[in-house]
């Protein structure tokens, strides 16, 4: 079995968002870049896939010569090889085009993402990767086990979870869930070690079609001042939320 | 031509979603000088609930073969039927799933996480949440159509009753590369999401056992319940009322926050909350900077007691 897993390089958790002078881009400055950790979660998926039914794992990143940092984090957690499509991506239907562009020619049985980047948040590419393919897709995945040509996968639904049979090939959106983040590889030195001789294809986009324009970004308004309510006065507490802040 | 609007139902009654979603296709139409056509398949739900909040065309997609979800067959359906070159969608699981796959199908635009009502129509430009809610994005849409989904909680339900007529379209698409096995869904429980008011609690509460007085709280206030990060992570509570930025983004009207310190991580799931409340203990707690009310205190001796004061207010 071939597994696909598409990673996004993205912003560390802990990173205060600032965006440039004149509100027209990120502000990369001082930021540390990880893997996508809803990616994460599908990643490590594939390679308990890879250890339990032998299956070669690939990961896929479209970007450009920075997001090789996070690649060989990926190949330290176990891929066996990776693709990256040289490519500043600018939205999700051009980073889609490109990933599904590798796939058609690599004849992969299923194709793992996160349901969304914690980046712009559009959560689109999978879906389209599954549309450009003309292959099923599951979205927001929270179980996964494949069974020769056929998966089953648990889907998160508002207020439930449904679980699903699909044909493979197939593209699967996880978060988490399909992995426990206790379960999430760290990389031990064999791995980091590996990683440095494992294959990394560098590829050239296919096109530059984009649908899609960050015109500008703001940050985030701050609120007005905490007003402190001592504990001995919810009566206080309560009049506010009823009268002022009118939502109870 | 009809601004579209995907109308989701859960076992074919509307969700508060599609109302929002119908009311945001509304807002678009009005400034197009145009109408609404909402899409639904397979509801049982009267039309006139799509009337109430603008719709004065309501397609209802009957199809036995779309009973059980599939997010291929469901982007065919719509596509099928949806001809205007704007469409919405509720930023729901089975509407985020359609919607990339349908504007491939279509070949339009797709702008997710909307917050407000466009800025332009031509080109259609309107902001979105990005960045897990640390930050906004302007953006626009090049090409004939686009597609967006709106983000739960952000636009709102707004009444706004227009006549409307329905029509019924008979399909039948193929859905055979998925198979539903088995659908779990809690009944009586308030979807995250949706609510309108969400009561939160962190690892302040030291264990899964000390949650009843939470749910209370909750109850009281018709709300949702949630957790942190940490303690979806040990297993106190399920990854599904996890909120933050690998978990689920929240906008209710009023999030109170029990023993979460505040980690950016945190913020950025829940700072769209129009009114936040901080309960902790320690004064120095981050998220009292973030918050718009702020109580320090034993949360075991406050819950109960608001708890109570807050049932004699709502009688």
């Amino acid at each position: 079995m071939k597994i696909l897993v598409c990673i996004s390089s993205v912003p560390d958790t802990t990173s205060k968002i600032n965006f440039t002078a004149d509100k027209s881009a990120f502000d990369k400055n001082g930021i540390q870049w990880v893997i996508n950790p809803l990616d994460e979660f599908a990643l490590t998926k594939a390679v308990k896939l890879q250890e339990s039914q032998g299956a070669t794992v690939t990961v896929i990143n479209v970007g450009d010569t920075a997001t090789e940092p996070v690649i060989r984090k990926a190949l330290a957690i176990g891929a066996n090889d990776a693709v990256r499509v040289n490519l500043d991506p600018k939205d999700s239907y051009s980073t889609a085009k490109e990933i599904a562009a590798v796939a058609q020619s690599g004849g992969y049985d299923l194709i793992l993402c996160g349901k969304e980047s914690i980046d712009y948040n559009g959560g689109s590419v999978p879906g389209m990767v599954a549309q450009l393919l003309n292959q099923p897709f599951v979205n927001a995945s929270v179980g996964l086990d494949v069974n020769g040509s056929e998966a089953t996968a648990v889907r998160e639904i508002e207020g439930g979870k449904e679980t699903i049979s699909v044909k493979l090939p197939a593209v699967i959106a996880g978060q988490k869930g399909l992995v426990d983040e206790k379960d999430l590889i760290i990389p031990n030195m064999r791995g980091i070690m590996s990683a440095r001789t494992k294959p990394l294809q560098v590829v050239e986009p296919t096109s530059s079609e984009v649908k899609v324009q960050g015109v500008s970004y703001d940050s985030v308004p701050a609120r007005a001042a905490v007003k402190m309510v001592s504990p001995d006065n919810l009566d206080e507490l309560v009049r506010l939320l009823h009268e002022e802040a009118k939502v109870i | 031509m009809a601004v579209f609007v995907y109308a989701e139902n859960i076992n074919g009654v509307y969700k508060k979603a599609a109302f929002e979603a119908v009311s945001y296709a509304k807002a678009v139409a009005d400034q197009a000088g145009d109408t609404v056509t909402a899409i639904s398949v397979n509801p049982t739900d009267s039309s006139d609930v799509l009337y109430k909040y603008g719709a004065s065309n309501v397609i209802n997609i009957k199809d036995e073969g779309l009973k059980n979800f599939s997010a291929k067959a469901f982007a065919q359906a719509v596509s099928e039927v949806a001809e205007g070159n704007t469409i919405v969608f509720p930023h729901t699981t089975d509407a985020s799933s359609i919607a990339p796959m349908l504007a491939v199908m279509k070949n339009y635009s797709l702008i997710t996480n909307v917050l407000e009502a466009p800025e332009s129509l031509s080109p259609f430009q309107v902001k979105r949440r990005a960045f897990s809610g640390k930050g906004f994005m302007h953006a626009k849409a090049e090409g004939n159509g686009v597609i967006i989904t709106v983000s739960q909680n952000a636009f709102g339900v707004k009444e706004n009753t227009v006549s409307g007529s329905e029509e019924v379209k008979n399909l039948s698409v193929a859905n055979e590369d998925t198979k539903v096995i088995s659908h779990e869904q809690s009944s009586g429980k308030l979807d995250l999401k949706e609510a309108e008011v969400v009561v939160s609690a962190g690892r302040g509460m030291k264990g899964p056992e000390n949650w009843g007085m939470i749910e209370e709280l909750a109850n009281v206030l018709g709300a949702a319940t949630a957790c942190s990060k940490p303690v979806s992570d040990i297993g106190w509570r399920p990854h599904t009322e996890h909120v933050g930025q690998t978990g689920k983004a929240i906008s209710p009207n009023l999030y109170i926050a029990v023993g979460i310190s505040g980690a950016i991580q945190h913020l950025a799931g829940v700072n769209s909350s129009k009114t936040i409340v901080v309960i902790n203990n320690d004064a120095e707690a981050p998220f009292f900077k973030s918050a718009d009310y702020g109580v320090v205190g034993d949360a075991f001796q406050i819950i109960p007691a608001l708890t109570e004061k807050i049932k004699a207010i709502k009688g």
